[in-house]
């Protein structure tokens, strides 16, 4: 950033603005409004759209705001008639290729393209199409739906996909008319090694990109009168949903969203986060299994990193799999809560595993396609030969997942007046969970709960202040050393880091790849924030979206009487009824995986 | 940029050096991982570019200019022409595998529009017959 200032006319009126500023912050600073589509903050500054175009006193032709620099005695005008004109031109430009099927386009409520139109007074469609709208629909993932007809080239997929994911997957291919947002070779986004993030879904302006919609399985599943069907929500979903039907950013409704549920229909209705406890008990357990080992001298893959986000375990089987070894084996909480529904849960209520369809609410795209991993599927296995089932009866640890935003719809549809419910509470016994749980849907929360747990069960010692905040926060990298004084006096610093967004999560996996990580245990979530902000979340445009829904987290947590994972009772019943203790064989067997190398140029060579 | 540059060049000597004058799928892959290109980036650049191809091409490559100059000098009955007397549609490659039709960005040859280029010899002032008798010599060679 240039530090000097500099003094520019805005539509006649002088303002003093940072020299290295564009026009299109200098403006928004003094609150006129210039309309944008392409440019994202930080992110997209292609100007490939130029909708957001003002006139320059003697400059040749329209500047394009969020991309040009300001200078001394600039004089910007935003509101003129050719200024006007030229935006509404190139609004009924991108709408002559543009479907025009807005009342049954899904993201009609949020699109940027026809809130623009109108906001611009564009009210008709001069000229003519040019391109043919008939792609078919990119079908091929089971997370994301691409409809590239609907698509205006703006590129802030591209750039999220490059600049904060770092997963590069998607990029312009063609020219002119024939320009696409494409994968190598034209492949389906399904077919390449896209990690089902949803991060790019969150920024299309349009309806080109959504989630892959399960909602029509579920309702099938809810009339079954045959199933047994319960539900699991993350913790993420609680502080989010709320916006879905107008309530502010940052709202806490975990009691509406579980009255929300059983008026859907939902026989069990419990909470991701008693998973979220037992992960913590396993992969504290584990960590602290590999630390001793490497403190006394023994060979154990550090550090340990952690394996709740698919889109992040997607991207390091692809990008990192010769670090691999370093993911704590244990399943993502969702996966958890699968196993235990059709085997514990099974059992306790005498139920046929085969008649229990589990549904997961997430705040995630990338869960879509963890559930249909093969090597996922424990309990099947582990009624196979007890219940002699054959291949044909084979069914999944979790059967379907909704995101966020899908869950709203079918509330909208099942016509549950969300913001009027009463509150209720989950269902036992899958529904009772501790502080240390809910803070698992904010960057550094996994982390903060396991160090909870870990001082506890190395100190022997109560832990004199929980709350961790070091590791709290929305900064992309976060880094902690914590001294654990075992009852003999022997002191152990942890040292742990923190990343959210892919982009980050690469800059630790570096030093893990090539040998210099300093860590012990890594926490990394793929999107930026952490689950709050995953690709399933409602999209909303409240910058401080993420401060603003991590508070309601931590509050939730404070309100909670248990905060550590290891006081939760069901947690300690689980154990002594089931799996006797944290890593035993039992659970190896129903709550731990592995996971596949998928180096990205091999798998292209195919 | 100069990384950039450098991509084009690598492409170009894998494209020359195929028989089937394209740039083959498995040697863009193994190229992008020796050097970390990410494919789609170099996907993009491949299908930028009118002179890379992404499917194999015959023995001759006809590109006829279907820029402005050209355009107005009515390059498109050309192409009409071109595309019955060798019975195939442009990105098409004859039976016989001896040419492939395509079009081009501007040659820089708008002083001779309409204009052409089949491998590297350009073409210029082109009508219907000229273009009957520049095929029949590349088909004495056949
Ligand atoms: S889901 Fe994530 S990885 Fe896949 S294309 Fe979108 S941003 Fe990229
Ligand atoms: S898919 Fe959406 S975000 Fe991506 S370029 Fe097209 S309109 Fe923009
Ligand atoms: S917003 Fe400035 S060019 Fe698109």
């Amino acid at each position: 950033m240039d530090n000097k200032t500099v003094t520019i006319k805005i539509n006649g009126v002088e303002y003093t603005v940072d020299g290295g500023s564009t026009i299109l912050e200098a403006c928004r600073k003094a609150g006129i409004e210039i309309p944008t589509l392409c440019y994202m903050e930080d992110v997209c500054d292609e100007g490939s759209c130029g909708i957001c175009v003002v006139e320059v006193l003697k400059a040749r032709t329209l500047q394009r705001a969020c991309i040009t620099q300001v200078f001394e005695g600039m004089d910007i005008k935003t509101n003129t008639p050719k200024v006007r004109l030229a935006r509404k031109t190139i609004v009924e430009l991108i709408l002559a290729n543009h479907p025009k099927d807005c009342l049954n386009c899904s993201a009609s409520e949020i699109c940027e393209l026809r809130k623009i139109s109108y906001d611009l007074g564009v009210t008709e469609t001069p000229f003519e199409q040019t391109k043919e709208l008939d792609l078919p629909l990119d079908l091929t993932s089971p997370a994301i739906v691409r409809d590239l007809n609907k698509c205006i080239l703006c590129r802030r997929c591209v750039k999220v996909c490059e600049v904060v994911q770092s997963v590069n997957v998607i990029d312009i291919a063609g020219r002119g008319i024939n320009s696409r947002v494409s994968c190598f070779m034209d492949k389906g986004i399904g077919e390449s090694y896209c990690t089902n993030c949803g991060q790019c879904i969150k920024v299309c302006p349009v309806g080109a990109l959504t989630e892959k919609s399960d909602i029509g399985r579920v309702w099938d599943y809810l009339s079954d009168p045959t199933k047994h069907v319960v539900v699991q929500t993350a913790p993420a979903v609680r502080v989010a949903i709320g916006e879905e039907f107008g309530m502010p950013v940052g709202s806490l409704v975990t009691g509406q969203m579980a009255a929300g549920l059983r008026r859907l229909g939902f026989n069990g209705v419990f909470d991701t986060d008693f998973s979220a406890d037992l992960t913590i008990m396993e992969e504290g357990t584990e960590f602290l299994g590999r630390l001793t080992k490497v403190l006394g001298g023994e060979e154990a893959s550090l550090p340990v990193i952690t394996s709740c986000s698919p889109g992040w375990i997607k991207f390091i089987e692809h990008y990192y799999p010769k670090c691999l070894p370093n993911v704590s084996s244990c399943k993502s909480p969702q996966q958890m809560f699968g196993a235990v529904s059709k085997t514990y849960y099974a059992e306790k209520m005498g139920l046929d595993p085969r008649n229990i369809i589990c549904i997961s609410i997430m705040p995630c795209t990338a869960k879509k396609y963890e559930c249909l991993r093969p090597e996922l599927d424990d309990a099947f296995d582990h009624w196979k030969d007890k219940l002699m089932l054959k291949d044909e009866d084979h069914f999944q640890d979790v059967d379907a997942v909704l995101t966020t935003r899908e869950l709203g719809r079918m509330m909208k549809e099942g016509g549950i007046d969300f913001v009027n419910l009463p509150d209720e509470s989950f269902d036992s016994p899958l529904g009772e969970s501790t502080g240390a749980a809910v803070i698992f849907g904010a960057t550094g929360g996994v982390m903060e709960a396991a160090l909870r747990t870990v001082y506890e069960v190395v100190t022997e010692k109560p832990l004199p202040k929980i709350e961790l905040e070091a590791v709290r926060g929305m900064q992309g990298i976060k880094k902690a050393d914590v001294p654990l004084v075992k009852p003999d006096g022997t002191e152990i610093v942890a040292k742990v880091a923190i990343a959210s967004g892919l982009g980050n999560a690469r800059v630790l996996l570096e030093e893990v790849n090539n040998g210099t990580s300093p860590y012990h245990f890594i926490e990394i979530m793929a999107c930026p924030g952490g689950c709050l902000n995953g690709g399933g979340q409602p999209i909303c445009d409240d910058p401080n979206v993420c401060e603003k829904r991590a508070s309601a987290i931590y509050q939730q947590d404070e309100a909670l009487t248990i905060r550590k994972s290891h006081d939760n009772p069901e947690i300690k019943k689980i154990y002594e009824d089931y799996f006797e203790k944290p890593n035993s064989h039992k659970a190896h067997e129903l709550l731990h995986t592995h996971y596949i190398e998928r180096d990205i140029y091999e798998q292209e060579k195919e | 940029m100069e990384e950039k540059k450098h991509l084009l060049e690598q492409l170009h000597e894998i494209q020359n050096n195929d028989d089937k004058h394209y740039l083959p799928k498995e040697k863009v892959v193994e190229l992008a991982k020796k050097h970390g290109y990410d494919l789609a980036q170099v996907y993009g650049v491949e299908t930028f570019y009118t002179m890379y191809s992404t499917k194999p091409r015959g023995k001759h490559i006809i590109r006829i200019c279907e820029n402005q100059s050209c355009h107005m000098a009515n390059s498109k009955k050309l192409i009409r022409h071109m595309e019955a007397i060798l019975n195939i549609s442009v990105g098409e490659t004859t039976e016989d595998g001896f040419f492939t039709l395509e079009l081009s960005s501007c040659l820089g040859m708008c002083s001779v529009s309409p204009a052409m280029m089949i491998d590297e010899v350009p073409y210029g002032n082109l009508t219907e017959d000229r273009i009957d008798e520049i095929l029949a010599t590349y088909k004495e060679d056949k």
